[in-house]
């Protein structure tokens, strides 16, 4: 009887986490014009509208060009240090992991608040650099974090063979460390690439007038009030940011099963 | 250069950019709004610089400004308890599970990768006056308009609990699932109901993942601006609010650097007696 309860009770927790999305998936498919309930029939229209809006195109392109550069500049970030933090012995390792993942323990409204006065005042104002120069800080953490569980796992001593071997560090990292990293890396950047697609916290203090990303786009469109196409903009939203880890984890899955791993 | 003076230095070439980044992008920026809050707006021109008390003075005096970190500090904590409530039996469901653990546990991870923002306006689509849940009560007649659900401090709390949930299940989940399920059998063989071994075995080895989840759940939802902005009412604002309308709306950059700066003491007094404690490796490891 107490299991029974505490299943069902799992069930509800569960509902209670996904109805609500599903229902904006289900609503951006509603022939209703109003696109409201009840749904009167199957349609792609909202779909159609977003791809004839301007400025929702525009703010996918703004949020695609950010998410990849943070992704990159923040995993290179993340990686490098990952790799001294796990790889050496070095004074004070507690601290400066500390210091590395600090940008997660300080509220994101007072990070963005910091960060645009203090770029502001050395003539930096709002624009496109601050806006990257954000994201980057505040993926970060989220970076290190998940590249050092990874590298935790791959043994030191392949590297040593090809050191022994007469390889220089720089041609063992590039020939034997990095393939071997590859999966971390790509989560790093697939988690950068997310965190920095969705975020809007941040984006809403640096983003410069008239620049929107995908999800300030969604902040002033509900401004007036819910509408099937936002809605349907959620949706592919929901589409890029759940299908691409999931893409990327069946395409390593697929590659490791070829080389018999 | 000798060897080791080169494998010395190394580690430090590769963590030198990211501790750059950091030290540029959110060391030096804290240090500088400390400095800017004691400086003044004035209606024309640059902000005065100089070391006026005025900004602070406002910030901790001002009966509004009280107010509204109280209420902001008493939303977080009915937050953080609902999460508990919500969360606690689903991360021991997903510990004891056997056939579906892992797709639950994948299905957990999935809110962290849909957007904070559309998972917040989807309340909209359930509780808007044309939401599906004002639709089901007109067409069954139990009202003939929609009933007025959104826009008060009760769907900023749900909204809020919605979006930290998954933090709160995944915290305890880790910690209940490195507890020998055997002591909680050892318990039952010696004599304690199920029920008895479950409070005193498996709750007080499971509290540092609760309490994780918890602080987790209290900061984020302490510092969040944009679940009132949607899915409360003119009168439901947070403190975050305060920082964002000084900053965005009324350009007062000094006052905004105080308000901001005191909700980083407030928010940062509590992860410190947490670390006291409890330590911050609990806390990191939800995350790997």
């Amino acid at each position: 009887m107490g299991w029974a309860a505490i299943r069902a009770y799992t069930i509800l927790v569960y509902l209670f986490m996904f109805l609500p999305v599903a229902v904006v998936v289900l609503l951006s498919f509603n022939q209703n014009q109003f696109g409201s309930f009840p749904m009167t029939g199957f349609s792609f229209r909202w779909f159609e509208a977003l791809w004839n809006n301007d400025a929702v195109m525009r703010a996918f392109r703004t949020s695609l060009i950010l998410g990849l550069l943070t992704a990159l500049i923040s995993t290179t970030l993340g990686v490098l240090a990952s790799l001294a933090l796990v790889r050496y012995a070095i004074p004070g390792k507690n601290l400066i992991t500390t210091i590395l993942i600090a940008p997660i323990l300080v509220p994101e409204v007072v990070l963005a608040v910091a960060l645009l006065l203090f770029l502001n005042w050395l003539g930096i104002g709002k624009s496109f650099a601050l806006l990257l120069a954000g994201h980057v800080i505040f993926t970060l953490p989220f970076v290190i974090l998940v590249v050092q569980a990874r590298l935790v796992s791959i043994r030191r001593d392949v590297e040593e063979a090809a050191l022994s071997l007469g390889a220089s560090p720089v041609q063992t990292f590039f020939s034997v460390t990095l393939p071997l990293l590859m999966p971390a890396v790509a989560a790093g950047a697939l988690f950068a690439f997310t965190i920095s697609f969705d975020d809007i916290t941040g984006t809403l203090f640096w983003k410069p007038g008239g620049v929107e990303t995908v999800p300030t786009q969604i902040f002033s469109m509900l401004r007036n009030s819910i509408s099937p196409e936002i809605n349907a903009l959620g949706t592919v939203m929901i589409i890029i940011t759940v299908g691409l880890p999931l893409l990327g984890a069946a395409i390593a899955r697929q590659i490791s099963i070829k080389r018999g791993m | 250069m000798s060897v080791e003076a080169r494998e010395k230095r190394q580690p430090w070439i590769l963590l030198s950019p990211a501790l750059g980044a950091v030290t540029l992008l959110l060391l030096v920026p804290l240090l500088f709004i400390v400095v800017y809050s004691f400086w003044l707006r004035s209606a024309v021109g640059p902000d005065t610089v100089g070391f006026h008390l005025d900004n602070w003075q406002r910030a901790l005096t001002d009966p509004f400004y009280r107010y509204i970190l109280f209420n902001t500090l008493k939303i977080a904590a009915i937050t953080t308890f609902f999460c508990a409530l919500l969360g606690y039996p689903a991360a021991y469901f997903i510990t004891r599970s056997s056939g579906n653990k892992l797709i639950l546990l994948l299905l957990l991870m999935l809110p962290f990768w849909i957007s904070y923002i559309i998972r917040t306006m989807s309340w909209i689509n359930i509780l808007g006056s044309s939401g599906a849940l004002n639709s089901l009560l007109m067409s069954m007649g139990i009202t003939s308009s929609p009933v007025q659900m959104l826009y008060n401090e009760a769907t900023v709390i749900l909204g809020l609990v919605h979006f930290l949930l998954p933090f709160m299940v995944l915290n305890i989940y880790v910690s209940l699932d490195g507890i020998d399920t055997n002591l909680e059998d050892a318990a039952t063989s010696l004599g304690a109901t199920r029920w008895q071994a479950f409070l005193q075995v498996t709750l007080p080895l499971s509290l540092p993942g609760l309490a994780a989840g918890g602080l987790l759940c209290f900061v984020l939802g302490a510092g969040t601006y944009i679940t009132p902005l949607i899915l409360g009412g003119p009168r439901d604002a947070m403190f975050a609010n305060l920082v964002f309308e000084a900053i965005i709306t009324q350009l007062n950059w000094p006052m905004g650097s105080a308000l901001s700066l005191l909700l980083l003491i407030v928010l940062g007094a509590l992860v410190a007696i947490y670390n006291r404690f409890l330590g911050m490796s609990q806390l990191t490891k939800g995350l790997s």
